[in-house]
């Protein structure tokens, strides 16, 4: 081979590697520019603190035994919570009924939230919602997995898949075996729920669905603020033990037998009526039904505000 | 004979590459960062969502507190200070009526957390206009360089803008998604009706986002931030519901009571 074969070889060798680098650049370039912010969504990593002023009452101890104020429930749904007691969760296989994906909205925990990466690409497989006391945390499968047959066992976590939807992330849970502390569920349940965050605020909004104990969809909202202070990702989860519930018994109350209908009746003057629930009290019209039978206390019940559960300063902790 | 082919591929290639990177380095606005100067839109041609028509709020969190008017001294809830609790333990309903001031209870911090129906309508190109039919109020928001007014009311001035999630960062900026408004020079007024007050120095900032059901139900939930030095020890923040309605059934303007 003469010098000029030579050089043609070498032009001709590192013009086509150049060509083949150059193709393989431009695929790389052109995977990452379908979406040339990198991950899609928004972070949301990082740990939440609940602080429970658009819900200040469910979740802790101002809910009263019976209070159905604002809830959609159908007939069943009202037969069903009339018929609860609290002693039910003494029952081992209800035991940590409560700690459900609805407690995310009804309950007061913070939220510590993590996404878990596919290593190769770096797209996000999970989203893990966490720190809650009791309860394992809530897995969000971003991956495009279905959702398993109706007929797949249910559990107190769920199945929840999870897509963006404008920067928001929107999850879909299905699969729910158990409710929150005194609000019936059937195992029909579902929720969407949306994390929304502006800036270091993280609201979280959740559609819940239940053709058996709810006639409309019931819409509930908590606000998360931006937390320094790291979380644990989860706590010992709930476990059953024996509570003195014998095998085989069922606490409830009989119709006509709960004496806690009323209880928000004498504290706060709201009648009966509303505290039963039903989709037309959410409306703002429910105001005039009950306009004549409301009776305002004069103050704050005095054994409420021993408790600090009519609010005062300081009561609430700043975040860090 | 001396081949170039090889080498103009290359070339070619090596180009592609260089102009990539640069726009990846350089991008200004993310997907298909603009080179051009952006064209000024109106902001309701600019509008990301529409947030126009009938809503009706949905009332499931804090119901007795929002329903109905709380009992005096009732205040969980907001992060109030002691100047705050000093004022509410004052408060007198009967005061309110004889001076006029039935609407202290309307005022913009707190209507949207009131059982109410909107009415949201474009006024302008760049003004939202918003009525309530609890109290009978208005909100005016003006997106762009609008003046502030002189006077302080109810309602006070809220400008407008259509905000995106993410500002930017390696060329990161998602689309405006959603309406944010900040509202200042707002009367001092009430926080729930039984005089829980925010001062006039109060400041607040809403976000509304709006979501669409499978079922075709249209929701937009209302993330809202008061903050007041003078009365409230952090920030208050409160979330709203609203499902849009076909027509306005149910509209029922009424006037601002101190009383219900």
């Amino acid at each position: 081979m003469g010098p000029h074969a030579l050089f043609r070889e070498m032009v001709k060798r590192i013009g086509t590697a150049t060509a083949v680098l150059s193709l393989a650049v431009l695929w790389v370039t052109s995977t990452s520019a379908q979406n040339p912010a990198g991950p899609e969504g928004i972070e949301l990593s990082g740990n939440w603190v609940s602080r429970n002023f658009t819900e200040s009452i469910s979740g802790t101890q101002l809910l009263k035994p019976f209070d159905a104020l604002g809830y959609p429930l159908s007939e069943a749904g009202r037969d069903a919570m009339v018929s609860y007691t609290d002693e039910r969760l003494s029952m081992p296989e209800r035991q940590c009924d409560m700690f459900s994906p609805n407690y995310l909205l009804l309950g007061p925990p913070p939220l510590k939230i993590w996404n878990e990466p596919e290593l190769r690409t770096g797209s996000t497989v999970a989203w893990i919602v966490g720190g809650w006391l009791d309860i394992v945390p809530m897995v969000i499968w971003m991956d495009g997995r279905p959702h398993p047959s109706a007929y797949a066992p249910h559990s107190n976590g769920g199945f929840s898949t999870g897509t963006w939807e404008n920067d928001v992330l929107t999850v879909r849970t299905t699969h729910i075996s158990g409710g929150v502390r005194r609000m019936p569920r059937s195992d029909l349940t579902t929720m969407t729920t949306r994390f929304s965050r502006h800036a270091d605020i993280l609201t979280v909004t959740a559609r819940i669905e239940d053709p058996v104990h709810l006639a409309e969809p019931m819409y509930v909202s908590r606000e998360f603020q931006s937390s320094n202070t790291p979380l644990n990702p989860s706590t010992v989860p709930c476990v059953s033990v024996d509570e003195g519930v014998p095998v085989g018994k069922v606490p409830h109350y009989l119709p006509g037998e709960n004496p806690f209908v009323d209880e928000i009746t004498k504290l706060y003057g709201v009648p009966v009526e509303a505290i039963l629930g039903g989709p037309e009290t959410m409306y703002p019209e429910y105001r005039k039904k009950i306009r004549d039978k409301y009776v305002r206390p004069e103050k704050c019940p005095p054994t409420e505000a021993e408790r600090g559960f009519c609010g005062r300063p300081g009561l609430y902790a700043p975040v860090n | 004979m001396f081949r170039a082919k090889p080498l103009l591929v290359g070339a070619a290639g090596l180009t592609s590459i260089l102009l990539t990177m640069h726009g990846r380095v350089y991008g200004q606005g993310g997907r298909g960062a603009a080179v051009a100067p952006p064209v000024q839109q109106t902001a309701r041609a600019a509008a990301p969502v529409d947030p126009t028509g009938y809503w009706v709020s949905m009332i499931t969190n804090n119901w007795r507190l929002r329903m109905v008017p709380p009992a005096k001294g009732d205040y969980i809830g907001i992060p109030i200070s002691a100047a705050a609790k000093k004022v509410a333990d004052a408060w007198d309903m009967t005061k309110d009526e004889a001076g006029g001031n039935e609407c202290k209870y309307y005022g913009a911090a707190s209507i949207m957390y009131q059982p109410t129906r909107l009415h949201i309508a474009w006024q302008d190109d760049n003004t939202l206009r918003m009525d309530t039919d609890a109290g009978t109020q208005t909100r005016i928001f003006h997106f762009g360089n609008a003046a502030s007014p002189p006077a302080r009311s109810w309602q006070g001035y809220s400008a407008a803008m259509w905000e995106s999630r993410r500002a930017g960062g390696r060329g990161a900026a998602s689309p405006p998604r959603h309406l944010k408004v900040t509202t200042t020079n707002m009367r001092s007024a009430y926080l729930r009706k039984n005089g829980v007050p925010y001062s006039d120095s109060a400041v607040l900032t809403e976000y509304y986002d709006l979501y669409r059901e499978p079922d075709g139900t249209v929701m937009m939930v209302v993330t809202a931030v008061v903050e007041d030095p003078v009365y409230l020890e952090q920030r208050y923040i409160v979330v709203s519901h609203f499902k849009r309605q076909a027509d306005a059934s149910g509209w029922d303007p009424t006037p601002c009571s101190a009383r219900w």
